[in-house]
């Protein structure tokens, strides 16, 4: 057991210096192991309870912050439970989850990138998503080939899919029309905003020509919000993030190599479009089954993995910790939502509120770097 | 010298449709520090990309006597690897943090730090004399050192053939000479076979054993310094009006633009 953690301390009485690296080593398996990535993820997980605890107390019926624990732990009356579980619970881990998967998908197309700016919604993916969402929503039930296209859509495949769908064709169309140039990152910004300017404009035409209700749905629904979601909205998203953490391992491995540029990955024996595609791949059904679960919760997939790779003192975004990071974002931004103003905000506009800054100033500063 | 561990044949490469590279054929001397010299746009780069199969080619590349389409990816990463011309780090990454990724081809997921590979980065950091450096971010270094950090990530890849895409780029004479030397050092003291690419022909010729001088996508002459260094040869390869004169320091050749 002594070999199991040999790190700095361990090392103390030789004379090797400092590498700065500590390890996990059990048997054939070894893992690079930060003291300091270690706490920040602990911490982020009490907040994250924290914040899930106060969202499932809060509404009509107040629960307090005991009696929540309590009925969690089996021990509510009747009316606890109902309101804990039936009520409350499903819209509280959505938030988590539509948060964490998010925020792991900021963390993948930012790494791959290179660079903090290329987040889900700065590619355009998010809107991809949402419109393929906005589309289905507004013209379901509709006459003619659109509307049995859009029926087909919302009953037979969901809109989780439809998302993916969406989702899926909007990176791959920026990919392509961004062509040989992919690596200059301007570029590829400019034609992610430029798309999502584009898919924009095709909501708000979708909307003007549907119904009054279905135009108000979609509106409310694009503004990124938990309010009157669950446990239905939830477990897709749970199946994505379950998968997305399993193979946070290998994906992690992989952007080690991709960060360095694509010829030293390809050098240090990686197969870098196979690598970037699985990593591309994993941040578009991320993004989209959250967007389809609570729609665009704007920022959360740019902002959490910069302030995790902040706390965790990282060189990139730390995937886990990003996503632990995005599942307390929107949390803590849903609680702020429901007490801050007398009625109910949508979580997105919460989220624009305080997103928006961090951008401005990331941008601000990327630009000095650059000319500096 | 030794039988070549990397060869050429009739290789031809480029980027759009006009191929830069025209039916080249190479054999790097193996345990000799090898540098590519031409005109700019000639080839080099793209020469040193194909050698490593960063970029298509037709015709052959021979890795250790075979096929470099042949060999799986770990495999070469173990036997060639390649520093690119200004290659770029992540912000914040340290010394140690970037030489350990040269560690890839031995790791999978499952082991990402084994006791072999912490030694491979500690020898890798004291031949590049960074040791004292490890904990600092690469950010903070001068661009001599930086180099050296990115020589050292190659080191720790532990393989017998080092290929150097400009090595000396944006660095001064005096971060020139120290890395230069350091490649030196890497050929005399642990026997690598290094090919690298230099637009400066006096350090080429001063820091090389085997000169290959590439003018329109071929081979235009190749052999020692000694040998290949002509006022005729830069004449006509270079266009450069040029005395060869003896280095004073060295005795070997020395351009002196007229």
């Amino acid at each position: 057991m002594s070999r199991l953690l040999a790190g700095p301390r361990a090392r103390a009485h030789t004379t090797a210096p400092d590498l700065g690296i500590s390890a996990l080593r059990v048997g054939p398996w070894s893992v690079p192991f930060s003291l300091r990535r270690f706490l920040v993820g602990l911490v982020l997980v009490l907040l994250c309870a924290l914040a899930f605890t106060l969202g499932i107390g809060m509404g009509d019926y107040r629960l307090s912050v005991p009696q929540v624990l309590r009925t969690l732990a089996g021990g509510g009356s009747h009316i606890e439970e109902t309101v804990v579980f039936k009520w409350r619970m499903g819209r509280a881990v959505l938030g988590l989850l539509v948060g964490a998967a998010l925020a792991f998908a900021g963390a993948l197309t930012q790494s791959v990138a290179r660079n903090p700016l290329a987040s889900p919604d700065v590619l355009g993916i998010t809107s991809g998503a949402s419109t393929a969402a906005v589309f289905v929503i507004t013209a379901s039930g509709g006459t003619g080939i659109v509307g049995a296209v859009a029926g087909f859509g919302d009953n037979v495949l969901g809109v989780p899919v439809v998302a993916v769908i969406g989702a899926t064709l909007t990176a791959l169309a920026v990919w392509f029309v961004a062509g040989k140039d992919r690596d200059s990152m301007i570029r590829l910004v400019l034609i992610g905003v430029g798309t999502s300017m584009f898919l924009g404009a095709i909501s708000t035409w979708l909307m003007a020509t549907t119904n009054v209700d279905q135009a108000a749905t979609a509106k409310l629904w694009l503004t990124g919000s938990l309010n009157g979601r669950g446990w239905g909205e939830a477990w897709p998203v749970l199946a994505c993030v379950v998968v997305a953490v399993a193979f946070a391992g290998w994906l992690a491995f992989r952007l080690d190599a991709l960060a360095l540029g694509p010829d030293v990955a390809q050098v240090l024996g990686h197969g870098i479009r196979v690598a970037q595609a699985v990593q591309l791949l994993f941040g578009v059904v991320l993004v989209a089954v959250a967007v389809s679960a609570a729609g665009p919760v704007p920022f959360v997939a740019f902002v959490a993995p910069q302030i995790a790779q902040r706390l965790a003192g990282t060189p990139t975004p730390p995937l886990l910790c990003s996503a632990l990071s995005g599942a307390l974002l929107v949390s803590g931004a849903d609680l702020l939502a429901r007490t801050v103003l007398p009625w109910e905000l949508p979580v997105g506009i919460v989220t624009a509120f305080c997103g928006a800054p961090a951008l401005i100033y990331l941008v601000v500063k990327t630009n000095r770097k650059a000319s500096a | 010298m030794s039988p070549a561990r990397l060869a050429a044949r009739s290789l031809t490469a480029g980027y759009g449709q006009e191929p830069v590279l025209c039916d080249l054929d190479l054999e790097v001397p193996a345990g000799a520090v090898t540098t590519l010299i031409g005109p700019n746009g000639c080839g080099k780069s793209t020469l040193l990309k194909s050698l490593c199969g960063l970029l298509p080619y037709e015709g052959t590349v021979e890795l250790e006597g075979r096929d470099l389409h042949g060999v799986r990816r770990p495999d070469r990463a173990r036997l060639l690897t390649m520093l690119p011309q200004a290659p770029v780090a992540p912000e914040g990454l340290t010394v140690a943090g970037l030489v350990a990724r040269g560690r890839h081809p031995y790791q999978s997921w499952m082991s990402r730090w084994s006791a072999q590979d912490e030694k491979e980065v500690r020898r890798a950091l004291r031949a590049t004399g960074l040791s004292h450096l490890g904990t600092r971010p690469i950010s903070a270094l001068s661009g001599g050192q930086r180099q050296r950090v990115w020589i050292a990530m190659a080191l720790a890849q532990d393989t017998p053939t080092l290929l150097l895409d400009e090595p000396t780029t944006y660095l001064d004479l005096a971060y020139s000479i120290e890395v230069l030397s350091l490649v030196r050092r890497l050929q005399s003291e642990q026997g690598k076979t290094v090919v690298m690419v230099l637009h400066d022909l006096n350090l080429a010729i001063r820091f090389s054993d085997h000169l290959v001088v590439l003018g329109d996508g071929v081979v235009a002459a190749q052999g020692t310094p000694q040998d290949v260094v002509t006022p005729e040869l830069l004449h006509e390869v270079f266009g450069l009006d040029a005395l060869v004169v003896p280095d004073p320091a060295t005795g070997g050749p020395l351009v002196v633009p007229r």
